[in-house]
């Protein structure tokens, strides 16, 4: 008998958990982990354990393998290299064969990949930096219900970033006052207006009232600019039937949208994923609650990971960092989630954080959002670094506009347009772009009293979840 | 009022110049570009009626202006946009698209309300251009011929 089978404890890397010959097949998923072992793990031994704990292995040596084509079920750590600049990290790639995940399931994807081995003690820390998902297994997904380009055809809104805001005061407001703001600020020029992820059904306002006085607003609001408008109607609620009696709500109300949170959980977003799809109903996610284990870089979740999950899952609309604005969002992270959620096929790209290269096989395309300390002074900024499919949500920067909300999303739609018209004209729009929008305030007041409101405002703070290659973060 | 469709209805109307360099973005990315019009400008009408066919094969920017011209003479009281199409794989659709005509008065919508049970509202936008049979739905202010497009 080998000592492979020997009752007791062995090394996982000698378990057949480290194979650096390994050669990852074209259906492996591989998992990109930067791990901190513990002192004296070596980690070749790390990386082998965090493949063990996530595929087959248990502590000790268990006879029923035997019973199993155990290799073939085994994940195999095939490299592990050191971070940059970084002592006490690597980072570990691991192949895991197909046959380990139940199709389209993200709980079960999940639960494999990040289920037990985040609280290994061998391990002082980790992280999954990001995950190539194989055509085979992207295709058991269906996807967005929409995606972008069916999106805009709905919206009749072809050319430009879509223009939202969230309904500011976020909590206190009664139904009736909440939509007025939404009335102001689709008739002065927004495409969207969105509940924010904590306005689900409370005292102040119950869901039911929301919903019938925003559908009013929405609808007076097409009226009033021929164009198609819509508000997000956020549907979180305590459980699936609360959410479905909501959206159903919703729908029969003639809204284009709803929106639910990040923290429902994977299995309720996919639900409402179906039932959008079957509803012919747009679906909008708030990533709540990400930052407590996608921000810091040493452990949890890259947000580039919670990307791709959700795209799989099928979301049409996601929260994916504004670059200039008030929350977490370095520049080349937030351009490697935007690639993640918008583009067909892509090439690993280190500068941006992309370990992998990735073929989404023609799934549809989720709209990235961009909510959070933003205004109009930026816009060519914003330009330049999210691209043209993209929402862009101006809360504080909508609401707080001296001359009312109507006037505050007027500037935000004057500036917009005004920036994609120079651009079309081969302006350099980004060095340029504080003389474009003062060129366009001079025929529009509202612009003009946005600029002079919040031109200067800035939120220059060092990003924490950088990409490693590069070498320093680099605020907008 | 002014409808606010397509991607520059907050700018002022653009000139031939400002319509020619659209085109020239739009051409210089491998979009052909096509013109339609409208006498009915309801958000859901999609499909407005084609000037002839998308214009594949015209790398010009002056060309498709003059398509626009021609477009604006013989509909001077409609609405009147581009398109610029982009066909390539995971977009294959419309990827700019902007008025260069509107009539000289825009009657606008009214919202019409079906009270229901438990408060809830049926709602639907109603063109008042539409009330008027399609070609007399823009009368020409003073009885001249004009197209709108001189407002600012």
């Amino acid at each position: 008998m080998s000592d492979r089978w020997s009752a007791g404890v062995i090394p996982y890397a000698e378990m057949g958990y480290w194979q650096p010959d390994y050669q990852p097949k074209d259906t492996d998923l591989l998992c990109a982990f930067r791990v901190t072992p513990q002192d004296g793990v070596p980690p070749e031994e790390a990386g082998a354990a965090v493949a063990g704990e996530s595929s087959t292995a248990t502590w000790t040596v268990v006879w029923t393998d035997r019973l199993t084509t155990y290799e073939h079920y085994q994940a195999k750590c095939y490299a592990v290299e050191p971070v940059p600049n970084v002592p006490g990290q690597w980072i570990a790639y691991i192949a895991y064969d197909l046959d380990l995940f139940e199709e389209g399931s993200i709980a079960n994807l999940t639960s494999s990949i990040i289920g037990n081995v985040f609280g290994f003690k061998p391990l002082a820390a980790l992280r999954l930096e990001d995950m190539r998902i194989p055509p085979h297994y992207v295709k058991t997904f269906p996807g967005p219900p929409h995606g972008i380009v069916t999106e805009r055809e709905y919206l009749d809104k072809f050319g430009r970033p879509l223009l939202g805001a969230t309904t500011k005061p976020k909590l206190g407001l009664s139904a009736r006052n909440y939509g007025r703001v939404v009335y102001e600020a689709l008739r002065g020029g927004l495409d969207f207006t969105k509940d924010d992820e904590n306005i689900n059904s409370q005292p102040f306002m119950r869901w039911r009232d929301r919903y019938l006085s925003c559908m009013e607003a929405v609808n007076r609001a097409q009226a009033e600019t021929g164009e198609i408008k819509g508000h997000y109607l956020n549907v979180t609620a305590a459980t699936m039937e609360d959410m479905y009696e909501r959206a159903e709500f919703a729908r029969e109300l003639g809204s284009v949208i709803v929106m639910v949170d990040l923290t429902v959980g994977y299995t309720a977003i996919q639900s409402l994923s179906r039932w959008a799809r079957r509803n012919g109903v747009i679906l909008h996610l708030h990533r709540a609650g990400h930052g407590t284990y996608t921000r810091q870089k040493n452990h949890g979740v890259s947000f580039r990971v919670i990307a791709k999950w959700m795209r799989l899952a099928g979301v049409d609309h996601i929260h994916a960092g504004t670059v200039v604005g008030k929350l977490e969002g370095d520049p080349n992270s937030v351009a490697g989630f935007y690639d993640v959620l918008r583009k067909g096929r892509y090439r690993a790209d280190p500068a941006k954080g992309l370990y992998f290269d990735q073929d989404w096989v023609s799934m549809p395309a989720t709209m990235p959002v961009a909510s959070g300390g933003i205004h109009a002074g930026q816009m060519h900024q914003l330009l330049h670094h999210l691209g043209e499919d993209t929402v862009l949500q101006f809360g504080g920067g909508t609401i707080g506009h001296p001359m009312g909300i109507a006037a505050g999303a007027e500037a935000n739609r004057v500036a917009v347009e005004a920036m994609i018209k120079a651009r079309n004209e081969g302006a350099d729009y980004l060095t340029e772009g504080p003389e474009i929008l003062r060129a366009a305030a001079r025929r529009n007041r509202p612009l003009e009293t946005a600029l002079a409101t919040w031109g200067d405002v800035t939120f220059d703070y060092a990003s924490t979840d950088t990409p490693d290659v590069v070498a320093t973060p680099t605020p907008a | 009022m002014r409808i606010t469709q397509g991607t520059f209805s907050f700018l002022p109307d653009l000139t031939d110049d400002e319509i020619t360099a659209q085109i020239g973005y739009a051409l210089g990315h491998g979009w052909p570009c096509a013109v339609e019009f409208t006498d009915d400008p309801h958000p859901r009408n999609t499909y407005w009626e084609m000037w002839g066919m998308p214009m594949f094969d015209l790398a010009d920017p002056a060309g498709v202006l003059a398509e626009v011209n021609a477009c604006r003479e013989a509909h001077p009281e409609h609405y009147v946009r581009v398109n610029a199409y982009d066909a390539s794989l995971g977009r294959q659709t419309v990827a700019l698209s902007f008025l260069v005509q509107r009539p000289t008065a825009e009657p606008g919508f009214r919202l019409d309300r079906a009270e229901g049970a438990d408060r809830r509202i049926g709602y639907t936008v109603h063109s008042y251009a539409t009330e008027r049979p399609s070609g007399t739905r823009y009368p020409v202010p003073g009885g001249h011929q004009g197209n709108g497009r001189a407002a600012h």
